[in-house]
């Protein structure tokens, strides 16, 4: 009770981690409650519902003579010009986007963090490998990359699965390089040196020893290495080169750029995923800072 | 000598390496999925005329000869090597008689241009931004209400391009949906193809502007907090000095040394440009081609424009590491 307390009142100093958290509260409700609502195997794909319908809460094509008598349906979003009802594009998009982001960033971390700390531990040969190839691909810019590799499979092969493996592939660039730093100086302290005195392997001392001083570190890096990815898989969506028969918010970006939805004037259309993009990057953005905050006390005390 | 050896030869190694890397990456990445354009273009073609020719195999094999692809994988990587150090690209395959280098220097300018352009002018904006913001005498609306701003930089640059084009473009009217110059004028060093090219570069501008802005002044914020605390700071105030005075010669001026240093740095990625919101708003930058060429699956268009890029990226930042020890002299002796 007292520990909740402290928290509490901890967070409501860090304003950013307070807004970002309820924004990503806001966001799971509204994906868990949308899933109670749609039908995901059929309402977010083309041919759900009629086309370029503008959002309504009760909706009856006026050619239907007994419309009074059925129940309306409901398109809160409206529906894009193939159908797609973009309330559920909205539901599904969050949730599969997020996916993305979730598997690449944690398969980026995961490996990111593992050359970081051996690298900088070890030291040697196997060091210097690994910091020319994060420096060397670190200077390409990775939606370059991501291009090359996305286009050499074919877009009929990427699903959302395929979409997080793809943007794994560059993920782990940047944990690799800030955490190589903290090790680097966390290196020779003494608890450190004390462990190596008693014998301890080098995986041991790595992964009890250190692995936990530097936790609020991988917190951060992890928001990081995430939005990342969403990032990197918007672009590459947006592109083409996305999953294109899902509907993730990127690939719905792609649809609204290349059926031109607003020259059309179905604003709808391109309102909700940049809606939902704009939130979902503020998220990210407002819990990274805070996570910051928690990581670097340094910087508590200059805000 | 400001420069040591070792340091210049290092920077031009890592030159190399960088260039390497991407030629080598964009030659095997390609080559270790399954897929097969020459094949896939071929058999476009056949299904075109609406029947699978029955010599289509040996078809396949005949070109794959003439393009050297049936070789073992190391002679073709050596003569791919060989093209690119002679800056061969190839051929554009949906624009065929043009040659990839064509195509990517008639775009060139444009990227360059803009975002030459726009990241200069949001270094200046957002660094005086966020020097207002940590200035104790602003006003309450650039000290509480303009920092709510600073979020728009962590939305992509293309996401706010598509909203700006509905509002100004469709909705008011105000400016051109998008391209570079109006349908029908002609590209000419006239003063009102010039006028056109402004018009139609304020919204891709005003995106990008928007978007990295923010990054600025939180830099220049965090900055501006610890110069307030020097001594000369108190000291300028103590004696009396006028307000913009003590803000741009004391404060702003030396807060602004590590932000140069990030601007270098970004300087040196105009070349890759901003992909997305070129797609966007149709410029006729090497954004917008690559995106056309991902869409015609024009492969030697794409790995050529990757690999300018990186090149260019390359040989930027060497410059860069070059220019920088005369900014800074306490750069070039640090020799490890």
């Amino acid at each position: 009770m007292e520990r909740l307390r402290l928290i509490g009142g901890y967070l409501r100093r860090n304003v950013p981690l307070i807004i970002g958290l309820t924004i990503l509260l806001v966001l799971t409700l509204f994906t868990i409650i949308g899933y109670q609502i749609i039908d995901p195997k059929v309402d977010p794909y083309p041919l759900a519902g009629p086309a370029s319908a503008p959002p309504t809460l009760n909706y009856c094509p006026r050619s239907d003579p007994e419309c009074e008598n059925t129940e309306p349906v409901a398109y809160p979003f409206g529906t894009d010009a193939q159908g797609r009802d973009l309330f559920a594009v909205a539901v599904a998009g969050t949730w599969m986007t997020m996916q993305i982001g979730l598997m690449a960033g944690v398969i980026g971390l995961a490996v990111g963090a593992f050359l970081g700390f051996t690298s900088a531990f070890y030291g040697g040969i196997y060091d210097m490998i690994v910091r020319w190839a994060v420096d060397v691909l670190l200077t390409v810019p990775g939606l370059l990359l991501l291009i090359v590799v996305a286009s050499s499979l074919g877009e009929t092969t990427i699903n959302v699965t395929g979409m997080g493996l793809i943007i794994a592939t560059i993920s782990w660039r940047g944990p690799a390089r800030v955490i190589r730093s903290q090790v680097l100086s966390m290196r020779e302290r003494s608890y450190v040196m004390m462990a190596r005195l008693n014998g301890m392997s080098g995986m041991g001392i790595i992964f009890r020893e250190m692995m936990p001083n530097l936790l609020p570190y991988l917190g951060a890096s992890l928001v990081g290495a995430v939005t990342a990815a969403i990032f990197a898989s918007m672009g590459l969506a947006a592109l083409g080169l996305g999953p294109l028969r899902e509907p993730t918010l990127g690939v719905t970006i792609y649809w609204v750029i290349n059926q031109s939805a607003f020259l059309r004037g179905l604003w709808w259309w391109g309102a909700v995923p940049i809606a939902i993009v704009a939130l979902l990057f503020v998220m990210l953005f407002m819990i990274s800072i805070g996570l910051d905050e928690v990581a670097n006390p340094r910087v508590r005390r200059s805000a | 000598m400001r420069y040591s050896w070792s340091f210049v030869a290092r920077r031009f190694g890592l030159m190399l390496l960088i260039i390497w890397s991407g030629a080598t990456l964009n030659f095997f990445i390609p080559k270790m999925t399954p897929r097969n354009p020459l094949r896939e273009k071929l058999l476009l073609e056949a299904t075109r005329s609406g029947y699978i020719p029955p010599g289509f195999e040996e078809m396949v094999q005949a070109y794959e000869a003439k393009f050297g692809l049936d070789k073992p994988l190391w002679q073709q990587y050596a003569s791919y090597m060989g093209d690119m150090l002679r800056g061969n690209l190839g051929y554009s395959i949906s624009n065929y008689p043009k040659t990839v280098w064509e195509l990517i220097l008639e775009g060139l300018p444009w990227t360059i241009g803009l975002l030459l352009v726009t990241t200069i002018l949001s270094f200046l904006i957002g660094s005086l931004l966020g020097a207002l913001m940590a200035w104790p005498r602003s006003s309450n609306f650039v000290k509480y209400i303009l920092p709510s701003f600073l979020v728009l930089g962590a939305v992509p640059a293309y996401v706010i391009a598509l909203t700006l084009i509905y509002f100004v473009a469709f909705r008011w009217k105000i400016l051109p949906m998008g391209g570079g110059y109006g349908i029908g004028t002609f590209p000419s060093l006239s003063v009102s193809f010039a006028l056109e090219v402004v018009k139609h570069s304020i919204l891709p501008a005003v995106a990008i502007i928007l978007a990295s802005a923010g990054g600025w002044a939180i830099g220049m914020r965090g900055m501006m907090v610890t110069v307030q605390g020097e001594d000369y700071m108190t000291f300028g105030e103590a004696k009396g000095l006028k307000e913009t005075r003590l803000f741009y010669k004391y404060g702003v001026r030396n807060a602004l040394l590590p932000q140069v240093t990030g601007l270098a740095l970004s300087l040196a990625f105009l070349v890759s440009g901003n992909v997305l919101v070129e797609l966007v708003m149709g410029y006729p930058g090497i954004g917008t081609l690559l995106a056309r060429s991902i869409s015609q699956l024009d492969y030697f268009m794409i790995y050529g424009i990757v690999f300018v890029i990186i090149v260019g990226l390359a040989i930027a930042m060497f410059i860069m590491d070059m220019i920088y020890p005369l900014l800074d002299p306490r750069i070039a002796t640090e020799g490890n």
